[in-house]
């Protein structure tokens, strides 16, 4: 009964338009209103571990702007230690659904990873978001390529979030970088300098079939579920590899064309 | 107890002095019992061999026993230290009467070295009493019990003595008497237990499993060793039960699967599902993916001679139509795709590993919510609304317990720090946002005062965000420390 039902909703997604190959063609800009292609794998590193919440707020926002839910959590017990514990009364200010967020934590990354891999096939997830803390080589281009294959034949979209690891080989459709940023401050009465709404660097460090380079400086509006924010980089114009330009990130400016 | 040549007790301090608990037969025969000194039995049997005592271990291997009569019946109730109660009415036919059945109990307490004493009554405690003390030979149960010792009233020491002096030397002795006398002069104790033993005083058994609203069971005239034609007959088993629970319009949402060995091991496998199901093949799997994620693999051994799966929980289960087409249709079979995901992971990782958060009545930030195993029920609870136009006021990970932060500088001394250091890392703060004061929950707590948390939401330099407090107020305490307690986005 289920698989049936589950090839009919597949054929029913690639009728209604957005089948993971219209995905990949979209312009570098779409994923500020609609979130990352579906149906895909894509890495999001925080390079620096400091950089964790960024990377997990920056994850958590793609998944709301796709509207890709309910979003399973799978993380490790080392991240919940060293990382603390999610709190989801936060991830409800981000603009998520309580009700649609479940929590798995595993013992180790080779749980982990099963796990991943048993959720990619699951049709009824939106998202499901991999957390991992340090260099996780386990991630190597035989998992990614299984996890991507999986999430093809789901559809569901499955966000890596690595924290505290270099970039190494992947199969996934794009990858990310994110640093925090500083806010815009609040400028209204009492609340005057306060930190404002969640900013991150935003760079795609690689992106399957198409240009990759650009940074944007970000802003996540959660009442319209959507990034506001415009691009630092000319089109396509790599920035340099070491990612010391992060730390000290240019002034907002908007791009003019 | 293990009967062996040495000597060997086990020992216990009491008090300023070691005292003997337990000891073999060996031993007994040698006159030292409970209670005596360790110095003592040592000096009257120098190579005595002594070990400490662990009750843990002795009500753990009292509770593998009890599981392992879960074989002869569903109600099996511990009688610590040592005695063990089975309700056996009705159960007896599969061993063609009570005696064949005690002999099988005895058979196989001997087989692991266990020397057991059985008695049948109609109550639970005039069975224990049967089998604990020794009276003179009678021809029913009520008189065998009027010719138990008084001691098998098990009053203290003083009021036995008491009994015995006044020439009360049997239970029957003592039911003679008018209960009100022996209420008066040794307390309502001595009265309630000469109640128990005439059969009048009944106490329910407090069986340490719950009855299964379904068990099926299979037993094998042969022990069959392979693990595959078990899991087999596992399969053949939920088709029963699930057949059982299709008539009464239920599903089942806990399964307990029991392999008993032939040597009276017994590996317990549990699998529970989130929604009510009678699919055998997901029960199966999730049974497969237990087997996986056992500590120790399953053992075969001597083989297993009886298998039972019991359906712990079962709810009601209507028959669903097949919906190929249509968005509601869709929509739930999503769903349901979604909690075979939870039951699966659930069985793997545990039941606790997969959480679902719940929001909790409470103002202070970690007590504020709940992470719930997804696969309990839990009522749907109300969240704080996010504010529109606000910036997110809550981290989205939070530090249970929070992280102490060091050298913090502020520049005022109730106001929001400037820089402070966190796992060896400076931040200087560059905006800020607070106090948001919480109060602790003193209308809990009456004992001490809880010092005031007052956050603040501030940003570094380079743009990590941070919600940090002040633990206590400046008038409450000299000198308050400062902790992290959680991280913006």
């Amino acid at each position: 009964m289920s698989e049936s039902s589950a090839l009919i909703a597949r054929l029913r997604r690639i009728a209604a338009g957005d089948a993971p190959a219209q995905a990949a063609a979209a312009p570098v800009d779409a994923w500020l209103a609609r979130g990352l292609g579906r149906a895909q794998l894509h890495d999001i590193y925080a390079v620096d571990d400091e950089d964790a919440p960024s990377g997990a707020g920056f994850g958590l926002a793609v998944a709301l702007a796709a509207g890709a839910l309910p979003l399973l959590w799978l993380r490790t017990e080392a991240c919940e230690r060293t990382q603390g514990r999610l709190h989801a009364t936060g991830l409800i200010e981000l603009g998520l659904d309580a009700d649609s967020l479940l929590l798995g934590i595993v013992a180790d990354e080779a749980a982990l990873l099963r796990a991943a891999a048993d959720a990619a096939r699951c049709t009824g997830l939106g998202t499901l978001l991999v957390e991992s803390v340090g260099p996780a080589p386990g991630f190597d281009l035989t998992a990614t390529r299984r996890l991507m294959l999986a999430a093809e034949s789901s559809g569901v979209t499955i966000l890596s979030l690595r924290v505290g690891a270099e970039p190494t080989a992947s199969a996934a459709a794009t990858r990310w970088g994110v640093t925090a940023v500083p806010s815009n401050a609040l400028d209204q009465g009492a609340g005057e300098g306060a930190p404002g709404f969640p900013a991150f660097d935003v760079e795609c460090l690689r992106r399957r079939g198409g240009p990759a380079g650009q940074r944007w400086r970000v802003e996540w509006d959660r009442d319209d579920k959507s990034f506001r924010g415009a691009s630092l980089s000319g089109a396509g114009v790599p920035v340099a590899a070491d990612r010391t330009a992060a730390h000290d990130p240019a002034a907002p400016v908007r791009a003019t064309g | 107890m293990q009967q062996g040549e040495t000597p060997i007790a086990f020992t216990e301090t009491v008090g300023q002095a070691v005292r003997l608990t337990a000891t073999n037969i060996a031993a007994a025969r040698l006159g030292l019992e409970a209670g005596l000194t360790l110095a003592d039995a040592r000096a009257r049997m120098p190579e005595l061999d002594v070990f400490p005592a662990d009750p843990h271990a002795d009500m753990d291997w009292l509770e593998r026993l009890a599981d392992g009569c879960a074989r002869y019946s569903p109600t099996v109730a511990l009688m610590p230290p040592d005695g063990l109660v089975l309700d056996i009415a009705g159960c007896a036919h599969a061993f063609e009467g009570e005696r064949p059945l005690a002999a099988d109990v005895e058979a196989r307490m001997a087989r692991r070295g266990i020397l057991a004493r059985h008695a049948f009554g109609d109550t639970p405690e005039i069975a224990r009493a049967l089998a604990r003390y020794a009276g003179a030979p009678a021809p029913d149960e009520a008189r065998a019990v009027k010719r138990l010792p008084v001691a098998a009233l098990e009053l203290d020491a003083d009021a036995t003595t008491a009994l015995t002096r006044a020439g009360l030397k049997t239970v029957g002795d003592v039911m003679t008497r008018p209960l009100a006398g022996i209420a008066a002069r040794f307390g309502e104790e001595a009265a309630n237990a000469v109640r128990r033993l005439a059969g009048d005083h009944k106490a329910p058994v407090k069986p340490r499993v719950r009855i299964a609203p379904v068990a099926v069971e299979r037993r094998f005239a042969e022990p069959i060793a392979r693990t595959d034609y078990a899991l087999e007959v596992l399969e053949e088993l939920a088709a029963e039960a699930v057949a059982t629970l299709a008539e009464r319009h239920q599903g089942g949402r806990r399964w307990e699967a029991r392999l008993f060995r032939a040597d009276g091991h017994v590996q317990s496998l549990r699998v529970e599902t989130g929604q009510p199901t009678r699919d055998v093949a997901l029960l199966m799997r999730l049974f497969a993916e237990r087997i996986d994620s056992l500590a120790d693999p399953l053992d075969p051994g001597f083989g297993y001679d009886l298998l039972r799966l019991d359906v712990a929980l079962a709810e009601r289960l209507d028959a669903a139509q097949l919906r190929l087409e249509g968005g509601a249709g869709a929509a739930a079979t999503g769903a349901t795709q979604v909690a075979q995901l939870v039951d699966q992971l659930s069985t793997r990782l545990g039941r606790g590993q997969v959480r679902r958060f719940r929001s909790r009545d409470s103002h202070i930030p970690e007590q504020a919510e709940l992470m719930l195993p997804a696969t309990a029920d839990a009522p749907a609870s109300a969240w704080p609304e996010a504010e529109a136009g606000e910036p997110p006021l809550r981290p989205i990970y939070l530090f249970d317990p929070p992280q102490p932060i060091e050298s913090v500088m502020a520049e005022v001394p109730d106001g929001p720090p400037h820089r402070f250091r966190w796992r060896r890392r400076v931040h200087e703060v560059a905006r800020s946002e607070g106090p948001e004061r919480i109060a602790g929950e003193w209308w809990r707590r009456h004992d001490a005062a809880i010092p005031t948390r007052d956050y603040y939401r501030v940003e570094d330099r380079r743009g990590r965000r941070f919600w940090i407090f002040r633990h206590g107020l400046h008038d409450e305490q000299e000198h308050p420390r400062w902790y992290l307690h959680g991280l913006f986005a």
